[in-house]
């Protein structure tokens, strides 16, 4: 639940709430693919991510 | 007051501990996992800099992470977003890493120091737990370029100066313009992802069949090999340069943003190619696209510090972020004289980011009050900041392998045997007290050579490093006889500087050798000090000063003595694709398995001649993914 309050925070300073339904939509996206993936392992040729 | 700076999870891990002003230790993970720019968390790298300072894990008062997950997660979201429905297959991919770690870092973070309070305090499960919530409590994030400035500031020997942080990415930021002035770090201007001069430079790196984010220093090298036929055309079409040094790159042309390569099939079509294929021969064409990348870098550098001087004032110039280690970059910045004085961290990469984060948090959030002392040269003792072992350590090592060496404690002895074999010609490891922090091996954990041989480079380059023939190798020369054998009169402790090579010193070429092209040009003899002069006469220049290297010093000085040459090749101690040694155990394996002729490992000698055979499982080149 922490990081949930420190999200808020977070949005809070940096004003973006219009991320809450962006986050949440991804989030869930996320979880989906989390939960069907198994394992997460950074792909990328440059680490932006 | 203890400060643990920490960089992690993205490139290159690195931790740096400093006391108050004083750094006690830095070092990046990769020396001790032997792993290449090993971004797991530096859990090794922790636990040496706690002995060096001989305190427990909570005897630390804060920690300090380099840069700020929801800032990075936030621009994420917002490019792929911006970017959608382009980009999902690049979302799918790295959701799960943000989601079961990155997001979480505090708690990443924490749960990695609570393992290891446990592997340092066998059997205190009950005080782990209460050691992770005071670690939560003590955990500080700074930003990016915040921890890149500060890097590159407050280790400075200036009052104020400019501050320039260059890099790929951190959260927004690519490029930041910043003022310093005693323990303040004030940002001006910066200039937002995705336009970055970094990773511009990585798109040529990947184009050219390049490792991105490690082989950026070979288009450097490359470069002078080429014409920069090109760069009308970069700027045409790719990028629009602002009198001030900001930029905009034209997204159309690259494929990073959301995609899983650099360079998008349009950038492909304007240079009439797809990208050259990683180890295939090197042509007239990568070395032209070399260098024209590599001017357009010298002009963004070069605008934005004349902005840099106009906006602050300052007569002085601190550098950091991966684009300062671009020293042809630099050294084209110090001939423009458009400051007085330039300062590069040498560390400029995103494990120095460790020191930064540490630095910011004394300074800034506690505001400290900054000391500058006029008698060194700066606060990174030469960046000599890793780990050191005892003639007991090295001794038992050589023991237990039953290597033969000899004992030399008596300084002038070991090095005047020591510079008649350079003057021979023969190629020594030369590993020496504490590691260096940083990319640059600098007299600590080098393998040295005679400049004047003519078959040097070659020789270096394919017995010993085993990397490709082009590559140039850097000179150390003593700093009080730079000016007389490169034009440049200035410090360049840390081989951030390009200069080149004294004109009298050079030999110029024939009307014949003036036709060859590139790679043709590279054994021709161009100065006295060949193995050092790159195809255009230039050299990355690394001073040696009496105050910082002693030794090293002194051992220049003897071959100085019996040659005449106050310079000798210095290039990292390790092989293609390795890590610079940081162990006696690592430097006799390094040793052992090139073709140098001596190893000298503080005070001990050996000679290759007198080794037991060395036997290994398996081909020790398949260990190392080339870079």
């Amino acid at each position: 639940m922490s990081i949930l309050k420190e999200l808020w925070a977070y949005m809070k300073v940096r004003k973006k709430f219009w991320l809450i339904p962006v986050i949440l939509m991804m989030l869930l996206l996320g979880v989906i693919i989390v939960l069907a993936e198994g394992s997460a392992v950074a792909p990328f040729i440059y680490t932006l991510f | 007051m203890y400060i643990l700076g920490i960089s992690a999870y993205y490139h290159d891990a690195g931790v740096a501990l400093i006391r108050d002003e004083h750094i006690v230790a830095a070092v990046q993970e990769e020396r001790f996992t032997r792993k290449k720019q090993d971004d797991s968390f530096p859990h090794e790298s922790i636990k040496y800099c706690l002995r060096e300072a001989g305190i427990s894990l909570e005897d630390v008062d804060c920690i300090a992470f380099y840069d700020k997950p929801f800032l990075k997660f936030e621009r994420l979201l917002e490019t792929y977003l911006a970017e959608a429905p382009r980009g999902f297959r690049s979302f799918i991919l790295s959701m799960p890493v943000w989601l079961k770690d990155k997001l979480f870092l505090k708690e990443t973070l924490s749960r990695e120091l609570k393992e290891l309070f446990l592997e340092l305090n066998p059997g205190q499960e009950k005080e782990s737990a209460a050691f992770k919530k005071s670690i939560q409590e003590k955990l500080m994030f700074g930003e990016h370029h915040q921890s890149h400035a500060a890097s590159a500031f407050y280790p400075s020997p200036y009052e104020e100066a400019a501050i320039l942080t260059i890099d790929g990415v951190g959260e927004w930021a690519t490029t930041s313009l910043a003022y310093g002035k005693g323990n303040r770090i004030e940002f001006l201007k910066e200039v937002r992802f995705p336009h970055s001069l970094g990773l511009l430079y990585s798109a040529f790196t990947y184009y050219t069949g390049f490792k991105v984010n490690s082989g950026e220093y070979k288009v450097m090298g490359l470069a002078p090999y080429g014409e920069p036929k090109y760069v009308d055309l970069i700027k045409e079409h790719i990028i629009d340069i602002k009198e001030d040094g900001s930029f905009k790159l034209d997204m159309s042309y690259f494929n990073y943003t959301t995609g899983l390569t650099m360079t998008s099939e349009k950038f492909h079509r304007l240079f009439g190619a797809a990208p050259r294929k990683s180890e295939s021969t090197l042509t007239q064409r990568e070395m032209d696209l070399a260098a024209s990348i590599q001017e357009i870098t010298e002009e963004v550098m070069i605008r934005l510090a004349r902005h840099a001087r106009e906006v602050t004032g300052s007569k002085n110039l601190c550098l950091a972020g991966g684009v300062a280690l671009n020293c042809v970059g630099n050294g084209k910045l110090l001939r423009e004289k458009i400051f007085d004085h330039i300062w590069i961290q040498p560390a400029a990469g995103d494990a120095g980011g460790a020191l930064g984060g540490a630095y910011s948090v004394y300074y800034q959030e506690f505001d400290r009050p900054r000391t500058l002392n006029p008698d060194e040269l700066d606060k990174m003792q030469g960046a000599y900041l890793g780990p050191r072992f005892s003639d007991d350590e090295i001794k038992r090592y050589l023991d237990s392998i039953g290597a033969n060496y000899r004992y030399i404690p008596n300084e002038d002895v070991l090095v005047d045997s020591v510079s008649s074999a350079l003057a021979e010609e023969k190629v020594i490891g030369w590993h020496y007290d504490r590691m260096e922090f940083g990319p640059r091996s600098l007299g600590h954990r080098s393998i040295i050579g005679d400049p004047r041989s003519q078959e040097m480079q070659s020789t270096m380059n394919l017995k010993i490093k085993y990397r490709e023939s082009f590559r140039p190798f850097a000179p150390s020369v003593l700093r009080e006889k730079v000016s007389q054998w490169f034009e440049l009169d200035e410090d360049s402790p840390y081989m951030l500087l390009v200069a080149p090579v004294k004109k009298s010193r050079q030999v110029k070429m024939t009307r014949e050798q003036e036709k060859l092209f590139g790679i043709d040009r590279l054994h021709i003899a161009r100065s006295e000090i060949p193995a050092v002069t790159h195809v255009d006469y230039s050299a990355r220049i690394q001073t040696v000063h009496k105050e910082t290297n002693p030794r090293f010093h002194k051992l220049i000085s003897k071959f100085e003595e019996k040659t005449g040459c106050a310079v000798i090749v210095n290039t990292s101690f390790n092989v293609r694709g390795e890590p610079i040694v940081c162990t006696p155990e690592d430097s006799y394996r390094c040793f052992m398995r090139t073709e140098m002729d001596l190893l000298v490992i503080d005070n001990y000698l050996l000679k290759k001649e007198e080794q037991p055979v060395f036997e290994e499982k398996g081909d020790w080149r398949e260990t190392f993914e080339l870079d």
